[in-house]
């Protein structure tokens, strides 16, 4: 026997890793991706592939020679980064305008702040917005889904700002995916089966994407019931619309990002919801969930200075 | 239906290797070395010269104060020195050493097997009782029993909490007691709920213990009072404070001790001793130790003479294997590393675990993820990430302000991190220096008033 390893309790570990929650939000975006591919085709593969492989490469230049440390690309949050990029973009998207967006995502938004951990904004919603305000008319030409006539499709929310009621698609339709919009935001089943696999992992608590999607419905309720049942759509229309449950599933939830106690979650979900339906019923957007989780985004240490865990013994 | 207390916790792998083996009696060794210090407060004072022949159970060192404990000779033969030795955490303590003649113990000692089931003494000797026969808590954190039933002026002690949960991965030597000297266990209980002067008694045990639970339910029944309350599987619920909470549904508040919700708690083994105390004058000089760990050939458990070194009982378990790279006194989750195995067992050693050389090491640090984990597992409802942040970089007064001082240290949080970062290191780090500078403050405001 050699010598005795001494270290302080505790001397077991759960075998949780960063690895683990990284390819297990990988996997629950697995559906959206199938998803997208079958409505988008090779459009949809050559963003996402463009898309991916731009941000784990410029993580893995800028901790190289940057930083000058070992690149840790492994973990799979720049893949996970990349991907969530790529869903937020509509296909077809010029391929340099997709590397712009992973430069900003990866190079100005994380790793600026110090790579992984670091960051206070949402790297790949960051990525968007920039792209969104740079590239105004290319971030907003929407090819046509399989099955669907004519070469562009408008989105369902661009055709509800735009006052086209009569257009607009059936519940089904949207359920399913057969619709324009960017490539991951779609199918809301494909969406939903991820929740439910990053849930069964425990790799996120309910609390975020409930509390969002609730707000959402009550909100939209409150105005489609109590005010204007032409003017302002249904509740599932808003929750099965644009990016609202690719948002409130894996963009609200990126741990880095969002609050570190249940009751801050809960309100930091409230938020996100109420600014999105603001955005669409009132702002000059169709879409806000990526401006919602933006502004949340830098609210979120206040959130932590004020919202405390719920303390043993006050029972 | 399955209780458990409230606020977060874990599972860790059970890996209760030595469950099936029955409690075996470890030969009696050549020498034994018995320290002056096994338990929470002053050292005793010895009472014996180098040269004394002592026989079993004999007092051999006095208690040092209130909260300190006797200590009883485990063997009968000659005292060979009292010196200074090196214990497993690499501290100086004072022990007794005695070199083993025979096995001849003190005639008022009763050793048979049979059940005394009428308790004589009234609850001021039993406590006396317990005090002079050198009672600790048998978990591990040996705080001295007679202290524990010392109900202050002004409390009321309204149920007794008896902890069977063994929450410990590995460890199973309460499991084994409670199977094989049920009846002990319960006599035990209604002894301390006498002392108490109450009528109420819970026996929390996890529900991986489905034989325990069925057992001591079946027997509990010729016990008036006493509930066996069978618990969900959940780290830490052996806590003291946890127990309290999944048995009695009562939160003891921050910085308060069980007494103040009405509770005092012991452990199953602590009612063991205290029943071969009180009813068969028997001091606490052995106890049961489960050697355990993925490593050795023949996890067990065994019926331990305090002072046997513990290499000894891992001889006994099969020796230690080549890929050994850490022994553990306790538990994986609390115990702590030994420095080297030529120590003795103590009142408090419940366990000894090995684990190989690539258990002993740690895994890689990466950066804090923020993903909450250790913040929804915490037992207390702290915040981990942020305690240890405030502990590393010494901002004490803000550390203090988020309860530092309630944490119970059960390592939930570094179990659960998925960066594997020491969260639990640098907590105690900041826990001593808060702890410190209380305790500074709190001697300055004596002695402010003292000299009004």
């Amino acid at each position: 026997m050699d010598k005795l390893t001494i270290a302080p309790s505790p001397h077991v570990h759960g075998h949780d890793s960063v690895k683990r929650n990284m390819y297990g939000v990988l996997i629950a975006l697995v559906p959206a991706l199938a998803a997208s591919l079958w409505f988008f085709g090779l459009g949809a593969l050559k963003v996402i592939l463009i898309s991916v492989i731009s941000c784990v490469l410029f993580e893995f230049l800028i901790q190289k020679f940057l930083f000058k440390t070992k690149p840790t690309i492994s973990d799979g949050s720049a893949a996970v980064t990349g991907l969530i990029l790529a869903f937020n973009l509509p296909s077809e998207l010029d391929w340099w305008i997709v590397v712009v967006g992973a430069l900003f995502a990866i190079g100005v938004c994380k790793m600026t702040f110090g790579g992984l951990g670091q960051n206070i904004v949402n790297p790949a919603i960051a990525g968007r917005v920039f792209l969104l305000v740079s590239f105004p008319a290319q971030m907003t030409t929407w090819p046509a889904p399989a099955g669907v006539d004519g070469y562009t499709g408008a989105t369902p929310l661009g055709l509800l700002k735009a006052g086209a009621i009569s257009q607009l698609p059936s519940s089904s339709d949207l359920l399913m995916g057969s619709v324009g919009g960017s490539l991951g935001e779609v199918s809301a089943i494909a969406l939903l089966i991820g929740l439910v696999i990053l849930l069964a992992m425990r790799v996120i608590t309910w609390h975020i994407p409930v509390s969002i999607i609730a707000t959402m419905a009550l909100f939209a309720a409150f105005f489609h019931y109590g005010i204007c049942e032409i003017h302002y759509a249904d509740p599932l229309f808003h929750i099965l619309t644009g990016g609202a449950l690719l948002g409130a599933i894996f963009m609200a939830t990126d741990y880095v990002t969002s609050p570190m106690t249940k009751n801050g979650m809960l309100i930091y979900g409230f938020g996100i919801g109420l600014i999105t339906m603001l955005i669409r019923c009132f702002g000059a957007y169709p879409e806000g969930m990526s401006f919602a989780i933006l502004i949340m985004n830098i609210v979120t240490p206040l959130i932590n200075k004020y919202t405390r865990p719920n303390r043993f013994g006050v029972k | 239906m399955l209780k458990t207390f409230s606020i977060g916790g874990i599972h860790p792998e059970e890996n209760k290797l030595s469950a099936a083996s029955p409690i075996q009696a470890l030969p009696v060794p050549a020498e034994v070395k018995i320290p002056l210090a096994q338990h929470i407060g002053a050292p005793a004072q010895p009472c014996v010269e180098v040269g004394a022949k002592v026989k079993v159970g004999q007092l051999i060192a006095k208690a040092g104060g209130f909260v300190s404990a006797n200590v009883h000779s485990s063997v009968s033969g000659t005292v060979k020195k009292i010196e200074e030795f090196v214990d497993a955490n690499g501290m100086k303590k004072m022990a007794i050493v005695i070199t083993v003649e025979g096995d001849e113990w003190e005639e008022t000692i009763d050793r048979s097997a049979d059940i005394v089931r009428d308790i004589k003494l009234e609850p001021k000797e039993i406590i006396a009782k317990i005090s002079e026969m050198g009672l600790v808590g048998m978990g591990g954190a040996t705080f001295p029993t007679h202290v524990k039933l010392a109900v202050p002026e002004g409390q009321k002690c309204e149920a007794l909490v008896i902890n069977g949960v063994e929450c410990e991965p590995y460890l199973t030597s309460d499991h084994r007691a409670m199977l094989e000297r049920p009846e002990e266990i319960l006599m035990g209980v209604k002894i301390l709920m006498k002392a108490l002067q109450i009528d109420k008694a819970y026996i929390g045990i996890e529900n991986n213990k489905p034989d325990a639970i069925a057992k001591l339910t079946e027997l509990a029944k010729n016990y008036p009072g006493v509930t066996v309350q069978p618990l969900k599987l959940k780290y830490p619920q052996g806590g003291e404070k946890q127990l309290i909470d999944a048995c009695m549904g009562r939160q003891v508040p921050s910085g308060k001790l069980p007494i103040n919700v009405g509770a005092v708690v012991q452990n199953v083994g602590t009612a063991l001793a205290v029943y071969e105390a009180v009813q068969k004058n028997k001091p606490l000089i052995e106890r049961i130790v489960c050697v355990t760990g993925k490593p050795l050939a023949k996890p067990s458990n065994f019926l331990v003479r305090i002072g046997t070194p513990v290499s000894a009982c891992i001889e006994a378990a099969g020796g230690i294997p080549e890929d050994c790279g850490k022994v553990i006194g306790g538990g994986p989750m609390m115990g702590r590393a030994m420095i080297h195995t030529d120590v003795p067992v103590i009142k408090g050693t419940s366990g000894i675990l090995l684990m190989n050389k690539k258990e002993s090491k740690r895994p890689e640090i990466a950066n804090c993820i923020r993903c909450a984990k250790c913040v929804n597992v915490c037992p207390m409802g702290l915040e981990p990430y942020l305690l240890s942040k405030l502990s590393a970089k010494e901002m004490l007064d803000e550390a203090q302000g988020h309860s530092i001082m309630d944490c119970i240290e059960c390592g939930s949080c570094n179990f659960t991190c998925p960066s594997n970062r020491p969260l639990l290191d640098y907590i105690r780090l900041g826990k001593g220096k808060v702890g410190a500078i209380l305790r500074a403050k709190a001697a300055a405001a004596k002695a402010a008033a003292e000299k009004k």
